[in-house]
């Protein structure tokens, strides 16, 4: 149960860390890899909690989760990364606008 | 006997199918779009006469669809519904020929004509509505089929008298659903009963019973013109004369006058509703109203805008009816919803002529037309007397009844405000019939093109008829003894 | 039985209908009308099952059940939802068909939008058909990619980078959600909505659970103050691809959210429904007040998006701990409003790709008597706009009956008059654009040229415009509808 719990709380650490990173960095390719880290951090915690008894065998359906996860993930970085590229060819910069560049809103 | 009955949905679709088929015809083909417009307004004639005859032997006409969980669309043909919709239905027919003749030629027509068509279909859904929810489905309808007939010239004033049209009606809009709603929460029932619905409901509950009133008359008023909600209606009056002509008599302001004795004798009751103590300052905004409308006429030098700020005046006499919570002066308000009507679109046709023809659109212009545009001075002549209540045109019937309301009532400081009302009455129109007859024109005539038929006889034969709706009052099948008819329903001691 | 097994086609024929597009470029057009038909034809023959039939249906993917196997599950609610799904998916095929004809979006893209476009189609029924947590966590991220990519598909600059932004709001509400997930398989070892909904209680780390399920979700609906990805990306992407986004995309993360409310989470009371409907309160404030402001028609219609998302979300607080008829009632009315709102919005949407290729530009002050060039593309601007606003006789206008009917029973005054205000502000919003329609361009500016707009895409958006009002004439039977398998009724632990 504590490796679990240990697992548990890396991938809420994680989680946390990616979090701040999304929000606080501009450069794009850094938020699509906080985006990652943060994926990384959700596995860990289904990974880790995977085992609710010490004695039992580890349940399945967790990493059954997790590798469809990681599936999920590859294909949405994937799609984020081609996006960028393209962002990058139209206007040269990877940065999202700042606030006072936004069209109307 | 309560049959499920076809017929009162009918008069609904005949002109609302017709509007929609007119809306997709292309704008050149002038023979489908009059006959079409033409069989609509005839048929809708037929319908409800055969109805109003069978009416009299006894059948009763309504249909109930399903529509919410609880609540079902109601339209029937109660005595008060026969004479709306007969008045519109008539009315109709009329404004039709007479904007065939007005808008030859014009751009849109297609699209006018459309619009015209659902105009009447709501007018009739109003008129034939037998609960609160299905009223306020066709109130609304009215509201939006109104609008682009409004702005139709496509102007910037167009626009700007369209956008404030809107904000006065969906405002409005919005607080006859609230009241609407709070009432359905309240009672669990819309239907119009006659003597009301709402008095079985304890007293605890009168304090939001009267607030739900006010929510629904301010919904109503600001279609019918009470004041302070008038404001759109002047500003209106940039649309062409045919609108003005349906708006005023026939449909939008009429719906909301119609909605104030429906909520007075089919939802509160008459007598619910003076104990409740509402009527009273209801007497006290139509009073109101009647003197400021003619006060805001007398200043007008626009034909038009003055014969806005008189109906402002004139359909308040309405309300003060049917707000004296009592029989004879609820006689003179019903009446006067028919009699008004004849008169107002006698006068917005003439002022449409005189438009049209020779391109006055300002009293001040009007010198000596009498002799250029003899017909249609003497309809305007016929009716502009009748507003002012000179027997005997039907206006005279209805302030007689209004007066002696007043009388039974014990609301004697009313006279006063009728009379006052008829004095203003007569100082903003007798000019204008001195200046029509009697004064030298400024310029010399010069050839001017004649008024087609089809703009003449719709404003002659409305002035006829009120001078007949006066004439033989007393006669059965008039407007006074079908609203006689009615008060027996609702004052009736159960 | 026979009515899931039409269930599930309805997913593998878009599924498939994408592959093939994919894979035969030249002739993805047809591919996407055909599967477009095929699959209205199915949810037609589904839908009178199911009113012949009516009841709670479960199939059994492969014959494996729950807890290991996926299990789907047709009720009256899923079928309301294909149904929205289905019928404006249909008419955005049509438009499409035509649009990515015409030059010059006639460049390639068409293959790409309509594997993409099946692809979210797919998403979106499995997730209507869904019935565990996992599933549905596999179908938001199919939704959710494809909507991303559909929207940088429009290629210009502001696209690329609305697109952007809308990936990294998605994935940040499927992490939530999947780590809300993580959570309840720990505390349940189930993920099966059924199984979960006997085995919740009220514990920290089903509430932690909660408030991160709900927040992924909401991320992904948009609601205030979680919407500012909404509005660039539905304004700047294809005409067709904002109607979808705006219709049924926003609307799968709310039903979600719902269906999750309804089977599980309702039992455990806390502070959520109030929560939601303060922000569903400001989220109609706010959208509103700011489609008012806007000058291009594609944002006044997505921040009219933005506020009609607030309506949905007042259901919450409406139907909390309320007797069985007054919360059916509000329930359908918030539904109701969803469907007539996908119609409507998709409507608008399309009508604006009109204006916006007739004359070159969608700015509303230089509308130059569109009403009479483009009289068809208005008048379902207008039939829309009155869905919209709530006004009879429309589906919106139902729907806003029912949420005002509740709202007012239950005496609280201050949603009551949140919704009014909306549907006033709504008027103003919509009129604004009708009256620019109507009068001539209020500045100097020209217009260059204007096209001929096909016929197919302005009566696709005149009828899409005009079944939004017929939910309004007769909207008895799908409110029936809405409850056939009793998907309003919960347990209530101890009552």
């Amino acid at each position: 149960m504590t490796i679990a719990i240990l697992y548990a709380s890396t991938g809420i650490g994680l989680f946390s860390l990616g979090l701040y990173a999304l929000i606080v960095l501009t450069h794009l390719l850094r938020k699509l890899l906080a985006i990652n880290v943060m994926s990384c951090g959700v596995f860990l915690v289904l990974a880790g909690l995977a085992a609710h008894t010490p004695n039992a065998i580890v349940d399945p359906i967790p990493h059954a989760m997790v590798i469809t996860g990681i599936v999920v993930a590859i294909a949405a970085t994937a799609l984020g990364l081609s996006i960028l590229l393209r962002i990058h060819a139209l206007t040269g910069r990877v940065h999202l606008p700042g606030v006072d560049e936004q069209f109307d809103d | 006997m309560i049959t499920q009955s076809w017929l009162p949905l009918l008069v609904l679709l005949t002109s609302l199918l017709s509007g929609l088929i007119i809306f997709t015809l292309p704008e050149n083909n002038v023979r489908t779009r009059t006959t079409l417009n033409l069989l609509a307004a005839f048929s809708k004639i037929g319908l409800v006469s055969w109805m109003i005859w069978h009416i009299y032997q006894g059948q009763h006409y309504q249909i109930h669809i399903q529509f919410l969980p609880n609540i079902d669309f109601i339209l029937q043909m109660d005595p008060l519904a026969v004479m709306f919709v007969s008045l519109s239905a008539v009315l109709w027919l009329v404004t039709t020929f007479y904007a065939i003749g007005y808008l030859e030629g014009s751009p849109h027509r297609s699209r006018f004509f459309g619009f015209f068509s659902l105009c009447v279909a709501a007018t009739s859904g109003v008129a034939m509505a037998g609960n609160l929810l299905t009223f306020l489905i066709c109130y609304e309808l009215l509201t939006l089929a109104a609008y682009p007939l409004i702005v139709h010239r496509g102007t910037e004033a167009a626009r700007k008298a369209g956008r404030t049209y809107l904000i006065y009606t969906i405002g409005g809009g919005v607080s006859l659903l609230t009241g609407t709603v709070w009432l359905y929460t309240l009672t669990g029932t819309l239907d119009f009963t006659p003597q009301g619905f709402v008095q079985q409901l304890s007293p605890a509950l009168h304090p939001q019973l009267t607030i739900i009133f006010m929510l629904l008359i301010m919904g109503l008023g600001v279609k019918a013109a009470l004041v302070p909600l008038h404001g759109w209606l002047p500003q209106a009056m940039v649309a062409p004369a045919p609108v003005s002509a349906l708006l005023h008599a026939v449909a939008v302001v009429k719906a909301g006058a119609f909605g104030i004795v429906r909520v007075l004798y089919d939802v509160y009751g008459i007598d619910f509703s003076a104990t409740l103590g509402v009527t009273a300052p209801l007497v006290m905004l139509a009073a109101i109203t009647i003197i400021y409308g003619s006060l805001r006429a007398l200043t007008q030098d626009n034909l038009k805008r003055r014969l806005a700020f008189s109906t402002v005046s004139q359909v308040s006499y309405i309300t003060l009816g049917v707000a004296l919570a009592g029989p004879i002066g609820a006689i003179g308000g019903l009446v006067h919803l028919v009699h008004q009507g004849l008169m107002k679109i006698t006068l917005f046709f003439c002022a449409g002529n005189l438009a049209e023809t020779l391109g006055i659109h300002k009293i001040s212009e009007m010198k000596g037309v009498g002799r250029r545009m003899p017909l249609t001075m003497t309809a305007f002549t016929l009716a502009a007397l009748g507003m002012i209540g000179v027997p005997p045109i039907a206006g005279f019937i209805s302030k007689w009844y209004l007066g002696m309301g007043a009388l039974q009532s014990g609301l004697t400081w009313v006279i006063g405000v009728l009379l006052i009302s008829t004095l203003l009455n007569a100082a903003y129109f007798l000019p204008i019939l001195y200046t029509a007859w009697f004064d030298r024109p400024d310029t010399e005539p010069i050839a001017h093109p004649k008024t087609s038929r089809l703009l003449l006889w719709p404003p002659l034969i409305t002035a006829l008829l009120s001078l007949a709706a006066g004439l033989f009052a007393a006669l059965p099948y008039t407007p006074l003894e079908w609203a006689r008819f009615i008060v027996d329903l609702e004052f009736l001691q159960p | 039985m026979i009515t899931p097994d039409l269930g599930i086609t309805l997913v593998v024929l878009p599924l498939t209908g994408a592959l093939l597009a994919f894979l035969i470029r030249k002739h993805a057009h047809w591919i996407g009308l055909g599967t477009a038909l095929a699959v209205s034809l199915i949810l037609a023959s589904l839908l009178t099952d199911l009113v012949t039939s009516p009841g709670d249906y479960y199939y059994t993917l492969g014959g494996w059940g729950a807890p290991l196997g996926i299990e789907l599950h047709l009720d009256g609610l899923s079928a309301f939802m294909l149904m929205a799904s289905v019928v404006t998916g249909l008419g955005v095929s049509l438009y499409a068909f035509s649009y990515f004809r015409i030059p010059p979006q006639d460049n390639g893209k068409s293959a790409a939008f309509w594997s993409l476009w099946l692809f979210l189609w797919a998403g979106l029924n499995a997730l209507f058909l869904s019935a565990d947590l996992f599933n549905l966590y596999v179908t938001l991220e199919l939704i959710g990619l494809s909507a991303v990519a559909l929207t940088a598909l429009a290629g210009s600059r502001d696209a690329l980078i609305s697109a952007i932004r809308y990936l990294l709001t998605s994935l940040l509400g499927s992490l939530c959600y999947l780590l809300g997930i993580a959570l309840l398989y720990h505390t349940y070892a189930t993920v099966d909505l059924t199984l979960l909904s006997g085995r919740i209680t009220a514990q920290p780390s089903t509430q932690a659970a909660l408030a991160l399920i709900t927040a992924g979700l909401l991320l992904k609906s948009a609601l205030f103050p979680l919407h500012f990805w909404l509005p660039p990306a539905h304004g700047s992407a294809a005409a067709p691809v904002s109607a979808l986004l705006s219709a049924l995309v926003v609307k799968a993360s709310f039903y979600l959210l719902a269906r999750l409310w309804l089977e599980l989470f309702h039992p455990i009371h806390n502070l959520m429904p109030d929560l939601l409907g303060w922000f569903g309160a400001a989220a109609i404030i706010w959208g509103s007040l700011l489609a008012l402001r806007q000058i291009r028609l594609k944002l006044l219609i997505a921040y009219s998006t933005v506020a009609q998302l607030g309506y949905f979300f007042l259901v919450f607080p409406l139907a909390d701990n309320q007797s069985d008829e007054m919360l059916v009632g509000a329930w359908q009315g918030a539904f109701y409003m969803l469907l007539a709102h996908a119609f409507a919005k998709s409507a608008m949407f399309l009508a604006a790709g009109n204006i916006q290729l007739f004359s070159g530009h969608d700015r509303i002050l230089e509308f130059d008597h569109i009403a009479q060039r483009l009289p068809l593309t208005l008048a379902a601007f207008s039939l829309a706009g009155v869905s919209i606003m709530g006004l009879p006789p429309s589906g919106g206008f139902t729907g806003k009956w029912l949420l005002l009917e509740a709202a007012i029973a239950q005496e609280r005054w201050g949603y009551a008059i949140i919704i009014l205000m909306g549907g006033l502000l709504a008027a103003g919003y919509v009129f604004k654009v009708i009256g620019h329609a109507f009068t001539q361009a209020q500045t100097e500016s020209f217009i260059s040229e204007t096209r001929t707009i096909p016929a197919m895409m302005q009566w696709v958006a005149l009828a899409l415009a005009l079944v939004s009002i017929l939910l309004g004439c007769y909207p008895a039977p799908l409110l029936e509808l809405l409850t056939i398998g009793n998907p309003f009724n919960f347990f209530h632990p101890g009552s």
